[in-house]
């Protein structure tokens, strides 16, 4: 793959050279395209891509059922992985896998995770093929798959359709159902162990549907080896080449943020002063909630503390006069007026850009809040991971989330599954669902604000 | 392995002078373990040679194609007298190997993998996990004790003919499904010395099965799930059986349970063991209905069936015509729960699992691990496997007389060393030999190939 400045003209190849395409419209990733890649395509192309990752993610961890999962990654991939350009969509989605495993190679917990969500996206698509495709791929991946000839087929008619009806399948014989593949049975593990097929000779004779399994598991490993391939190579010869190109973006991307950030308050977003203590304990997110009863408390707040809730608040809608004001308030009854306006204001007004170098800064994610460390009198980070249980289950229960769903609530954090922790507490105190999951401090805010009005507007 | 066996004090108790086993009994004397009696026995005769040849697979010829390194690579390992247990002895030649065991004395001899540089050099490479696997036999152990919830004429080590008839059927079944169902050629069952079976499939594709691999084999054998804590251990679902559940019914299961079973092991003839099935029937009526009918006819009316196939025969009729499936597979579930096999799946999941040499003596029983001939198992009789007091017995008995093919074959030794020879080793060194030669071909053609042009 070659990356090329965007002045330079973009030329690329229909399909994937060196391979021809088992499947026009799925390919297999086998090998690195020979095509010329815009810079700017580079990296926008992977981050489509990992919106479709990061969602069957998401999907998964919230044990979406598989008919479930097999729409939403259908919607995934279609809103995704567009582009203007018909002939392009092929080469987006191969430009953008073979950025991914740039990103993904590095770890063995990123290769894990990688792993996982491009079979599982493999899968899905792999079953959505026309059955020539499907065996087109078949072909591709070697697989010492026959199909089983009629003649066979015939006399073994019975005993696969009592395999069929052992485990619930009821065998129709319509013409695709009929089609069996003969393969050994060392190949398919996972069929024989739930005695899913049946065995003879050594062959296991393997229904369409299960088929998909099979290529799955082929797609999978060829992938785990790839991936310590790339970082092999990542590690001795790219990342040093591409210091000052390609690898800021890579190193980026793995840990990004994928939402609105939040620069640019919307509608709801306005709020004043006055409303701000109700609003706090209506619509804030616990993190920020502690953030802000901790300054009412305390007068006080320290840096990371003042960065992380200044932001949140800043996307909030609070304008930088109201949030002066703001601040001042609380701080000067500690430090006083006059060393307020001498060591904070110019970094309230640094943050809405008004100072210094003018850059307007984001408020946090909360992967980035969940990433920090807070130490000795700080209260920034995240509370689902940075409390202890007791602190968490009181702080929760002064926010008023129930028994029940405190449980729920808790099982996550155990599990490290802290923005879903998150969403659950949003999930009882709203008694609504968030589909979307909270993946940012502002989003939970301005869902809880939008939920609220409509059941405002509901009830006049 | 996997149930706490009841070991019983009494199985160690110490006698004066060595007496013959008596008929019938398999529990025989400590003194049937004295070290100088094993010493006659590996000497004259534990097969050595045969052993040599199994574990060589072909290699030990002098075609090209043959790997010296290949017997060197397998693991034995010892358990020597006061519990010392020797792991990762190697061997390179017939000799070596005889010498060894000649010399140690091994109470057990266990048979390891393959690994993929000679275990005795392990500690010569730095880093972890150097030594690995990458050949093994795809072995099984079905072991009695695994059934005391289900037999009553014994419990934990102790084995009789009332019982035995669990073992003929594990072995029936899975070995018909590993010729049958899986293409295996080259199986080896053999006694292990007590209270079990163990199989040994020798095929080629068979050692190189990948752990993965081998634990989905066991799996799907596996029916039987219980434990303490739930009563129904057998579940059977979908609306009709897999063909190799349907087939070891038909053809094994059913058998067994109805003319041997259940019958020498009175299942239903008391109100403590009929409990049990009536147990495992999810509707409550029947069992009710069956309950009242049993507590009644305390002793059959015509005292000429036996009260466990009446009952039978009643429990059959009421379930089989029940419009439930669930309730009409509870017949067969029955069946499965009291005949069915049950491995140890860690045995067979493992490659590095070592399991006990074929014609070793255990040590509690004093009997040889001889073969059994799965054709005709339903011959096997624990209770005449011979024993080491008996093999040297008949050794002094013929005494002088010189016999070519060895000191074994004047001893009971020799139907069990014939059958290892005929039915298992000699297929399977033609078979190594021809696969040897065929790919040395093939290898040759194929670098022909590339130099002609």
């Amino acid at each position: 793959m070659q990356v090329v400045r965007s002045h330079q003209s973009h030329r690329s190849f229909s399909s994937s050279s060196g391979s021809v395409s088992a499947s026009p419209t799925l390919p297999l990733y086998r090998s690195a395209p020979e095509l010329e890649v815009r810079l700017e395509d580079f990296e926008s192309f992977a981050i489509d891509r990992l919106r479709v990752l990061k969602g069957i993610s998401d999907g998964l961890s919230r044990g979406k059922k598989p008919d479930e999962m097999e729409k939403l990654v259908n919607e995934l991939w279609k809103t995704n992985m567009r582009h203007q350009d018909s002939s392009q969509v092929l080469n987006k989605d191969i430009i953008s896998h073979f950025v991914l495993r740039l990103v993904y190679c590095r770890t063995e917990e990123l290769r894990k995770w990688f792993l996982s969500m491009e079979s599982a996206l493999f899968r899905h698509r792999f079953r959505n093929q026309t059955a020539e495709a499907q065996r087109a791929i078949m072909e591709e991946f070697d697989l010492p798959c026959k199909a089983v000839s009629n003649a066979e087929f015939e006399s073994l008619k019975d005993k696969l359709g009592q395999v069929a009806r052992s485990i619930g399948h009821n065998l129709s014989l319509s013409t695709t159902d009929a089609i069996y593949y003969k393969v050994p049975f060392e190949e398919v593990p996972e069929l024989v162990t739930g005695r899913k097929v049946f065995i003879n000779q050594g062959y296991a004779y393997v229904a369409m549907n299960q088929v998909v399994s099979l290529v799955a598991t082929i797609f999978r490993s060829l992938l785990s080896k790839a991936l310590i391939l790339t970082n092999r190579k990542w590690a001795t010869s790219i990342r040093e080449q591409e210091q000052h190109r390609l690898t800021p973006i890579v190193e980026a991307l793995c840990s990004s943020y994928l939402g609105p950030d939040f620069s640019q308050p919307k509608e709801y977003g306005e709020i004043s002063l006055k409303d701000i203590d109700q609003v706090a304990k209506s619509s804030f997110p616990l993190c920020m909630r502690h953030l802000f009863e901790k300054l009412r408390e305390d007068h006080h707040l320290k840096h990371a503390g003042r960065m992380q809730l200044g932001l949140f608040l800043k996307g909030v809608g609070l304008n930088v006069d109201d949030s002066l004001a703001f601040w001042r308030e609380e701080f000067s009854k500690k430090v006083g007026l006059e060393k307020f306006e001498k060591d904070y204001a110019y970094n309230i007004r640094h943050n809405y850009g008004k100072e210094g170098k003018k850059t307007d800064y984001t408020p946090y994610s909360c992967q980035k809040i969940i990433l920090s460390t807070p130490g000795v009198g700080d209260h920034h980070g995240c509370p689902y991971r940075h409390f202890g249980e007791e602190n968490l289950r009181a702080a929760l229960s002064r926010m008023g989330v129930n028994s029940r769903a405190m449980e729920d609530v808790m099982g996550k954090v155990r599990n490290r599954d802290y923005q879903l922790a998150c969403t659950l507490t949003f999930e009882a105190l709203h008694a609504a669902s968030c589909d979307a999951g909270i993946n940012h401090p502002n989003q939970y805010f301005s869902d809880s604000q939008r939920l609220l009005k409509a059941k405002k507007d509901s009830s006049t | 392995m996997t149930r706490q066996g009841a070991y019983k004090e009494s199985d160690d108790m110490l006698i004066d002078e060595p007496k013959l086993p008596q008929q019938g009994q398999i529990a025989a004397l400590p003194n049937e373990f004295n070290p100088s009696y094993l010493k006659i026995y590996y000497s004259k005769l534990f097969p050595h040679a045969d052993l040599y040849r199994w574990m060589s697979y072909g290699n030990d010829g002098k075609h090209p194609a043959c790997d010296s390194s290949y017997l060197g690579r397998r693991e034995f390992s010892y358990t020597l007298d006061n519990d010392i247990f020797v792991r990762y002895n190697t061997f390179n030649s017939a000799t070596e190997l005889e010498n060894s065991i000649k010399d140690k004395c091994p109470l057990k001899i266990d048979i390891g993998p393959i690994y993929n540089l000679n275990p005795a050099h392990r500690n010569a490479y730095a880093g972890d996990n150097v030594l690995t696997p990458v050949e093994r036999e795809l072995i099984f152990d079905i072991d009695m004790s695994d059934y005391d919830d289900v037999r009553y004429c014994c419990s934990g080590a102790d084995v009789c003919l009332n019982c035995w008839p669990l073992m003929t059927v594990a072995v029936k079944v899975i070995d018909t499904s590993l010729r049958d169902d899986f293409g295996f050629r080259h199986i080896l069952w053999v006694y292990s010395g007590r209270r079990g079976v163990h199989c040994w499939v020798c095929d080629r594709k068979a050692r190189r099965l990948t752990n993965e691999q081998r634990a989905a084999v066991a799996d799907y054998f596996r029916v039987y799930k219980g434990n303490e804590n739930n009563y129904k251990k057998v579940s059977l679902m979908g609306q009709v059986l897999h063909p190799f559940l349907a087939r070891s019914y038909t053809e094994v299961l059913k058998e067994y349970f109805e003319t041997k079973l259940l019958t020498s092991q009175n299942l239903l003839s008391s109100e403590e063991r009929y409990e049990k099935i009536l147990e495992m029937i999810p509707d409550q009526s029947i069992a009710s209905e069956l309950r009242g009918k049993w507590q009644e006819s305390r002793r059959s009316s015509s005292a000429k069936e036996d009260i466990n196939i009446v009952r039978w025969e009643q429990l059959k009729q009421l379930l089989q015509k029940h419009k439930a499936q669930g309730v009409r597979r509870c017949v067969e579930e029955i069946v499965f729960t009291y005949t069915y096999p049950r491995l140890d799946m860690e045995v067979s999941k493992h490659m590095n699992h070592l399991l006990k040499a074929p014609f070793c003596v255990h040590p509690k029983t004093g009997r040889v691990c001889v073969p059994i001939n799965p054709n005709n198992c339903e011959e096997f009789d624990p209770t005449t496997v011979p024993t080491l007091i008996q093999l040297l017995e008949e050794l002094n008995r013929e005494g002088l007389r010189s016999d070519v093919e060895g000191e074994w074959n004047k001893t009971s030794l020799a139907n069990a060393i014939k059958l290892f020879r005929s039915s298992f080793l000699q297929p399977l060194l033609k078979i190594c030999k021809e696969e040897m030669e065929s790919s040395y071909n093939a290898k040759l053609q194929q670098s022909k190939n590339l130099l002609s042009w």
